[in-house]
Formats: C-alpha cells, structure tokens, sequence
C-alpha cells in the first residue's frame, strides 16, 4: 500500500492495471482452505450520528495526492452521517486522525481568502484551550456544589441549624462564642433531632431517637438517590472511571457523558455520600468533569465532529476532575496520565494542566469548607521523619498491597454475581439493605458515624496540645513552661486505648462494607473509602510504633532519635502513610499518587515514606494480580479496552488471529465495480460485519480499499434518495473510473468518497507481538491481513481481546508453533497446473451468522474467567 | 422603563462589589469570595429579585472570624474564643477578651493559643443549598408524576379511546413503558407541540434503553 501512495493518483490507475495483469501469471494464494469472515464486529463504529452531520472524509495517507483529494471532495458532494460510528462501537482513532488534518488544512488554506476566513481560522485554533477553561470553569463550580450540599446533608442526619437551615453543623457554629473546649461542635443553635422532636439533649431517649433519625435519613437518602438514577440516568450509577477509562480508549458509549447522565451524578452523588455508604465523591467527580468537557466540546465543530479530538478534551476533564476531587492540580494530571488516558500527546498535557489550574482556581474561590483550603482533610506537618521508621511505613505498604488484593477479588466476585445471578434483579432493594446495614452499624461506633471525610481528617490531624479528641488522650506530664510546637511522645491514655478499639472495629467494618458498596447503582468512588481504611490502619500502627518508642526508648533502633521528652513519632503521618498504601493497593497507581498526598500535605519531606510503602503495595499486590480495581472492572464488563501496559509475550502470528478462521464461512468482500446495490444491500442484511475489504476483481483479489456497514448503509440510502436513476440493479463502482457498461443498463452508483483507499495491512506472516503494538499504539479498529496482495482475512481489536483472552487461559508452549515457517496455505496451482478457479476463496454472500443484540456485544469477553 | 432602573441599580452596586473586592484583596489573601460571591448575587440580579436579596449585598458581618483555641494552662482550662476581628488584629492579644491570667502570664499563655482568621462565604452557601434543593425537589416531582401519575392518565385515556385493545398496555408499570408507541404516533404529526413531545419521547427511549443494558442484561457498569 505504501508504495503505491508515492504514485500521483493519475498514475494510479495504471499501476493497478498493470499489476492486475501481471497477476495472472503470479503464483497467487489458492485460499480454499482459508476462508475469512470478515468480522469488524462490535468493537468497530463510531460516533454520534446527528453529531457529524455533513462531515465528508477522505482517506489520505501522502500529502502528494491532496490535490486530488480535493477534486474528488468537489465531484461527490458530502453523504451527512458518513464517518460516524453506532453506539457499542469502537473509533479508528487514525481515521479520525487523518479527518482532522484534513479539516486542519482546509481551514489553513482558506485563511488567507478573507478577514472572515482569518477569525475563522484564529477561533478554531483556540478553540482548545476555550473548551479546556470551560470544562474547568464548571466542574470547578460543580464540584464546589457537591461539597457544600454533601456536608449539609450529611449533618442533617444528626440534626439541623435553628437560626439558618442553609447552614452545615460547623457553619451553624460558626460564630458562637458557647462552644467550649472539650465539646468544640456544640453549640445553642444546632439542634440534634432529638432535642427538637423529644426536646431532650441527652440521655438514652436521645439517643435512640437520634439512631432513629439517622437511619431514616440514610435509608431515604439513598432511596432517592437510587430511584433518581434508576429513573432518569441508570448510566449515572457507579464509579465511572472504568467506562471513562474505555471510552477514552475509543469506545463510543452514547449517552454515558450526556446532559442528563450529568445532572443525575451531580444530585445523586450528594445524596449517596450523605447517605453515610461506604463510598466517596472523588471518582464520580471525575465523571462529572468528563461530562462537562464532552457537552462543552459540542460547542466547537473541532471537537464535536471528531471523536479522536474530543477524546482529548475529556483526558484534560479528568485531570480537572481530580483536581478539584482533591485539591491536587498536578496530581491531576499526572492521574489523568498514568490511569486514565490512552492517547497522551503533550498538547494534551499543557491542556490538562490548564484545565486543572482553572478548576482548582474556581473551587478554591468557592471555598466549600470555609477553611481555604481545597478539600477537608488538608493537614500540615512539618515534623522530621527517621530511617527506622521505614520499616513500619513498609508494613503498612504490605497491608494496603494485601487489602487491594483482597478487595480486589471479593468485589470484582461480589459483582459478578450481581452481574450473573437472579440477585442482580433488586438493585433498589440492594442499595436499601446495603444503606441500612450501614447506617446500623455506623451509628454505635463514634468514628463510623462521621462523615468518611472527617474521619480521614482526623486520623491525618497529628495530637496537638490544641486537640481534645480522644485519640488525642494522652497522658500529660508535660511541665507548664514547654512551648507547644514540640511535644514529646507521651504514654497513651485511656482515651487512646478505647479509640484504638473502635479504630479497629471501624476497620473492620470499612472493610467490609466498602466490598459490597462498590458497584452498587449509586455514584460511588472507590477512593475516599479506600483511604479511610489505609489511614485508620496507619493510624493504629502510628500509635503502637509511638508507644513501643516511648516505653522501650533503650531499643538500639530508637536510642539514637527517641530519648525521653523527643518529640519522633508522628502518628497522623502514619495514617497518611496507609492511606496512600492502600489507596495504591486498590488502583495500583504510583506517581500521580504520591504526587496527590503530597499536594495534601504540603510537605515534601514526606515523599519518601510515601514514594517506599506505595512502591511496597504495588508490589505486593501485583504478586496477587497484576490489574487494578478499574482494569478488573473493565475485563468484568467486557468492554473492549486494549491495556497499553500488558505486555505481549506470545509468538503468535497474525494468521492465527485472523478471521475468518479455517472452519468459518468466507470472507465477504465486495468488488470495486461489478457488484449491483442490490448485491451490496443483501450483503449488509445477511451478515453482521461492520466492514468489508474491498477488492479488484473476484479473479484477481487484489486489495483496493476498506468500506465501513455504516458509511454503506447511509450512502445507498441517500443515493436512494437523492441521486436520480439509482435501481437496485445499478451498478456500485468504487473504482476511479466507472467501467463501460451496455447502454441500456441503470447509471452507476459511485462510492469512491466512502472508501478508504488506506487501510493498514499486515501480511500473514506478521507476529502477533507487532501487530498488537500497531494497534495499541495507532489505535486501529481494523486491520486487514494480506499475502502478495491478496487479502486473506482481518483482524479486529475484538479478535486481538479474544486472542489475549485465549493465551491467558492455555499458556502457550515455549516451542514455536508448528507452522513457524511453514508454507500455511496450498499452492493456487491445481493438478492440472493450471490456476485453481477463486470464486471459492471468495464468496460474496456468506451464511449470515447468528448474531446477538449489539448491547449483547459489548460484552464479548468470557465472563467466567477472571 | 422598568429594565432600566434595574440596570442602573446593578451597575451601581456592580461598583461596590468591585471595592470591595479591592478592600478584600489588601486584607485577606483570598478575596475570591467577595468574587463568586458577586457573580452570584448579579445572577440572581438577573433573575428579577432584586428586591428579595438587597439585605444580602453587604458582606455578611459574619463572614469572618478570628478564632483562638488556648490549651489547658496552670488552672485554667482550655477555651475556645471566637472574634469577628480583621486579619491583622488576629492575634490571641485582640481576642482573647477577658484575659483569664494574669499580667506576667499573658505572654506564655498567648504563645500556646493558636489563631486562626478564617472566611467564609454565607451567602454562596445558601444560594448552592438553595439551587440544589430545588433541582432536587423538581427532579423528584418529575419522577412522581412520570412513574406514577402519568401512567394513570394514560391509562384513562386509553380507557376511554380504546376500550378493546388496551389490556396487554396496562400491566407495564414500567416508567416510560409506553415510549416506542408515542413516539411512532407523534412522528406521523408534525407541528412544534409535537417536537417537544417528540424529544421527549426519544429521550425516555433512550433512558430505557440505558436501563435495560445496566438493570437487566448487566452489560456495562456491574
């Protein structure tokens, strides 16, 4: 293919031809054996329908052959809907590649014509950054919503502020001068529910009214929040950064970035987190975010008719959405980096930064929690840290790598039982039984009963003298005269030993809840409960390292930093420490990670506990299972997702993947100029293909080019439709020149504009290693396998999922296949000596296969393999 | 004539958010509330109450505080003192009022105290809380009525115009059940009533569509 682009067009034509009679003397393939089904099945097809209206693309691969490219954009006039794709469907990114350039070049030579023209032009080249700063403009503002109405529910299940019911339990108190010391949240104008339904503040009548309230509210709110999204956006539940992860990838799920998936997450999400379920708003905001940018890319031609393009807006939405999540512009980026993008190139990295900046800018405006900061659990520390203390800060590594692990499994378990079984049915009533275990158990225990925010915050907050928490109970024998800054490590008190106990309790519960929580059909992140777990485990291990200092300060490990009266375990660093283990346990992210705790905390001395105990936890998860939550979920949904970061390690060719298979019906193909409509019709009805490699002439088999079902359909239709003398007997010709026909017969039907003269070939003897590179890196849908120019059959990315799917099961033996180097096909000679007839390699009407349901497509990967 | 008056009004006090921002840039690092608070109240200018909000326009008095937690010293116990004082004057000097100890011990008490200036925005707070609750509460009445009054509309009418051929309709309780048929009903008539209806239609066909691949056939997002 690549050598005939250096022809001019007009050359073209006359290279062909004389290949083509060359052919016949060719020792051509004889593919009797070989029969191709030439399946582009669901993981091919595009975009928006309505979205690309009047967008005419050509395929072109060298710049030499524009200029015809023009002439032929003036000889057909633009099919609308050609070069869209159908929902369940994945995009040629190079398609959209080339589109672009296209649109690019056009718009460029056109800039000169006129002042008009100038504007235009100046406006399409910042188009990139505006949608940039409108994404981070509203999910900034977003976001600043979903804190400040979250933390006022959240406290209305404890009660609600007298003088102004707008206000959250903090802000209620705001100005009071009646809080005191020990009991900092009380204050005259809060009132708990049951100081205002039984009208006492204390006592055991309070308190199981207030257990009372508290479930009901829970039980409502996530009531409301699961019918809102069962009625208006069921695409609006879970975490979303799996199916962004895919889309980003180049699926097209219709609707799953849309105006109403994102209004329904926005209100949900409020309710589900005051809801008090073991879940956090952080990976929803990231949905939230992407949906900004994909509504907001639809004001910009640029964007909203190229699924390629648009694919960047949405990488540089999800760095505004961890941003604001929290607080964490770099962090961001590089998260949108490491986990979520696919295609990454430095324009997109300046992007995501800006669109971060803007989204943290406006948050931070917002100011949500009232202490300028960008999220609750911001703490400062600025105590040194010591070498010994690695080694906890390695355990605790060790914890968040087998917590992830386990989480892993058991909820990618429990949800494939939700997916498989009859249980699946009763989404309301899971979220209700689920809300409800949660809100009895919470209730008792004081540190399950916060909000899992404030809860983080308090174990990351380190025992100043200022604290009256009672983990914060030591036992003080401090002289008066001390100055407060540096406080010894002290012996716990009770205070400390009964927290300890309701940590682990917490622990324990958080645990097991979360394993349920997630996937439930609420919005729902994985992050907040993840770090609530890692920071309550830190937490214990921070104090119990504390105390074996303090009491066994003799130890040769401690004897050099922790005499008596040093100040050298920082309990609240620990539970940072797990948290952002455990956090890595779960997603397997390292640098975007630490970068976001350290954004956190603003203290770069602690990058090196963090840096050690997430390394320890990717490690050790990985030795139980080398995908994170989010890959484990996309493999559990099937979505065609090609992980950049597996390695491929097989000596498969391409022949082995190819379809069609040896057992399978033939390729179907069409042929560039004696197929009538009515052939073509009959074959988009009786197959399921969503393309067909288009070829010289039954005889020769030569490749010509690459037609998409979709383009086919909507061409014919509209040629149907518009083009005068257009039968079912006309004939179709894709060849530059229409042949001669008899006189009488109906006006030829040119589709040259749909076909794609560039479609990327391999040939036969291509190592599976490569062509999975080529698509990974290219981003290919399709990719048609040749031998001599002949083309034998293609492959998909569904095949190559299929194929990796395969190898993961039947570990490959190390010898190298049987036919490595071996002539794979008979010769096209027959007994005679004469050239075997090929109407049987090719056959132009296949038995049409039994298809499923495209939403049934999508799932294509085996479900019962893990 | 009305429109007008408004406007003047807005420019007006556009000007005083505009000192005041100033005023809030020179004593806090942060006059960003001052800012959004200002988009907001103009938005709400927009919305014609411009009468409701004119006690909200003045920063709220209370916005600010000084906020000074003193640990427990000698025989004193700890306390928390709240102060609405400007930021320069937030020290525990200017707040802690009345000093608990006495003269010689004020230095080594206030060293312990802790201050923080802290601001906050009551009127974003309560215009957000405010939006919310209203996209909810709508949100939830619109479900009320899809879910549950409009199919017994439906299924009066339906009574009424076809006795015969409704039994197999009625038992869907399904929400939006009767979608496909409106839709192919409404797209024989054509006038802009009927767009609406008609966008709608496709919208509820599109939801249930979302419905049926994540609830029953669990292809995406189990």
């Amino acid at each position: 293919m690549e050598s005939e682009q250096l022809f001019h067009r007009g050359y073209y034509r006359n290279s062909y031809n004389s290949i083509t009679s060359a052919s016949s003397d060719e020792e051509l393939l004889d593919g009797a054996g070989v029969i191709m089904d030439f399946q582009t099945s669901e993981d091919d097809n595009l975009l928006d329908g309505d979205a690309s209206i009047g967008t005419h693309y050509t395929m072109t691969n060298g710049g030499n052959i524009n200029s015809s490219t023009h002439l032929l954009d003036l000889l057909d006039e633009p099919i609308p809907g050609v070069g869209t794709y159908d929902d369940f469907h994945t995009i040629d990114w190079v398609r959209e590649k080339c589109k672009d350039r296209e649109r690019h070049r056009r718009i460029n030579s056109k800039k000169k014509e006129s002042a008009w023209e100038m504007i235009k032009s100046l406006y399409d080249a910042w188009s990139g950054w505006l949608v940039v700063t409108l994404t981070g403009l509203a999910s900034g503002a977003l976001a600043g919503l979903i804190d400040i109405a979250a933390d006022w529910m959240t406290d209305l299940k404890e009660g609600i502020c007298l003088s102004a019911l707008w206000f959250n339990h903090e802000q209620c108190c705001w100005g009071s001068n009646e809080t005191t010391f020990e009991e900092r949240d009380k204050c005259p104008q809060w009132k708990t529910w049951a100081e205002l339904i039984i009208g006492q503040a204390e006592g055991p009548g309070s308190y199981i009214m207030n257990y009372i309230m508290y479930i009901f509210w829970a039980l409502s709110f996530a009531f409301l929040a699961v019918s809102l999204v069962k009625v208006f956006a069921p695409y609006a539940c879970g975490s979303g950064i799996p199916e962004i992860k895919t889309i980003l990838s180049g699926f097209i799920i219709r609707g799953y970035l849309g105006k109403w998936t994102l209004m329904i997450k926005t209100i949900t999400l409020v309710l589900a987190v005051a809801s008090g379920l073991s879940l956090g708003k952080e990976g929803p905001l990231v949905h939230v975010a992407c949906c900004c940018g994909n509504i907001f890319s639809y004001l910009f031609p640029k964007y909203s008719t190229n699924e390629a393009k648009k694919r960047e807006v949405l990488s540089a939405a999800s760095a505004a959405g961890v941003s604001v999540a929290f607080g964490a512009p770099i962090g961001g980026v590089l998260f949108s980096l490491e986990e979520v993008s696919y295609y990454f190139p430095l324009k997109t990295l300046w992007r995501s930064f800006f669109a971060a900046l803007v989204a943290a800018f406006v948050l931070r405006s917002i100011n949500p929690f009232g202490n300028s900061r960008l999220v609750l659990f911001y703490v400062e520390y600025h105590t040194p840290w010591y070498l010994f203390e690695l080694l906890p800060f390695i355990l605790l590594g060790v914890f968040g790598g087998l917590w992830g692990a386990f989480f892993i499994r058991a909820n990618i378990a429990w949800c494939r039982r939700r997916k498989s079984t009859k249980f699946g049915k009763y989404p309301v009533l899971e979220v209700i039984i689920v809300a409800a275990i949660t809100a009895v158990i919470a209730f008792p225990n004081p540190y399950t009963r916060l909000n899992t925010s404030e809860l983080i915050k308090e174990l990351f907050t380190d025992c100043g003298p200022l604290e009256s928490s009672s983990l914060c109970d030591y036992r003080n024998d401090m002289n008066a005269s001390k100055i407060v800054d540096d406080i010894p490590d002290r012996p716990a008190g009770t205070g400390v030993y009964s927290a300890i106990w309701q940590l682990c309790l917490a622990l324990i519960f958080k645990i097991i809840m979360t394993v349920f929580t997630f996937g439930i059909k609420v919005p729902s992140g994985l992050f907040i409960p993840s770090m609530a777990i890692g920071a309550i485990a830190g937490r214990i291990v921070g104090i119990a390292v504390e105390q074996l200092a303090y009491y066994h300060h003799d130890w040769f490990i401690f004897k050099e930093w922790c005499e008596v009266g040093a100040d050298c375990i920082t309990p609240g660093l620990y539970a940072m420490v797990g948290a952002a283990a455990c956090l890595g346990g779960v997603t397997r992210m390292t640098v975007s990670l630490v970068v976001i705790v350290f954004e956190l905390t603003g203290g770069l001395e602690y990058i090196v506990p963090l840096m050690a105990a997430v390394m320890t936890s990717k490690w050790v998860g990985d030795a139980f299972g080398r995908e994170g939550i989010y890959e484990a979920h996309i493999r559990l949904n099937g979505y065609p997702f090609l992980d950049a970061k597996e390695e491929f390690t097989h000596t498969t060719l391409a022949a082995d993947v190819m379809r069609p298979r040896r057992s399978d019906p033939p390729l179907a193909v069409l042929t560039q100029d004696n197929m009538t409509v009515e052939d073509i019709e009959n074959l988009i009805n009786e197959t399921s293909y969503n393309g067909f490699p288009v070829i010289m002439s039954k005889e020769s088999q030569r490749l010509v080019g690459f037609a998409l079902r979709r383009d086919l359909t909507i061409a014919i239709e509209s040629a149907r439709k518009k083009q005068e003398g257009i039968v079912g007997s006309s004939r179709v010709c894709f060849a530059q020149h229409t042949p001669s026909l008899p006189a009488e017969s109906p006006r030829p039907l040119k589709l040259r504009s749909i076909l794609d003269m560039s479609p990327f070939t391999v040939t036969d003897h291509t190592p599976m290693e490569i062509v999975v590179d080529i698509f990974r890196k290219l981003g290919l849908r399709q990719c048609l396998v040749t031998h001599n120019g002949i083309v034998l059959g293609i492959i998909t990315k569904k095949n190559i999922l299929e194929h990796l799917e395969q190898l993961k099961q039947h570990v490959e033996p190390l010898a190298p296949p049987w036919h490595y180097n071996k002539k794979r096909y008979p010769p096209s000679y027959g007994p005679d000596g004469k050239p075997r007839p090929r109407l049987h390699n090719v056959q132009l009407k296949p038995i049409a296969e039994e298809r499923e349901e495209t939403e049934e497509e999508v799932h294509l990967l085996n479900s019962t393999t893990l | 004539m009305k429109r007008r008056r408004r406007n003047t009004w807005v420019e007006s006090h556009s000007l005083l958010f505009l000192c005041e921002g100033v005023r809030g840039a020179e004593t806090s690092p942060s006059c960003f509330p001052g800012w959004a608070q200002t988009l907001i109240q103009q938005w709400l200018l927009y919305q014609g109450q411009a009468g409701s909000i004119q006690p909200w326009l003045h920063q709220n008095s209370e916005d600010v505080r000084c906020k000074c937690i003193c640990p427990p010293y000698k025989d004193h116990s700890g306390h928390i003192y709240n102060k609405n004082v400007s930021q320069k004057d937030c020290d525990c000097l200017h707040v802690v009022e009345p000093m608990p100890v006495p003269g010689p011990d004020v230095e080594a008490y206030c060293l312990r105290c802790e201050c923080k200036y802290e601001e906050r925005s009551s009127v974003t707070i309560k215009v957000t809380i405010i939006i919310y609750l209203s996209i909810l509460g709508l949100l939830l009445l619109y479900m009320v009525y899809l879910t549950l009054v409009e199919p017994i509309l439906k299924r009066r009418l339906l009574g009424h115009s076809q006795l015969i051929q409704s039994d197999e309709d009625i038992g869907d309780h399904q929400p939006f059940a009767n979608a496909h048929d409106v839709l192919a009903r409404s797209r024989s008539r054509a006038n802009v009533l009927n767009k609406v209806e008609y966008a709608q239609q496709r919208w509820k066909l599109q939801v249930q569509e979302q419905r049926k691949s994540v609830f029953d056939r669990h292809v995406v997002l189990s």
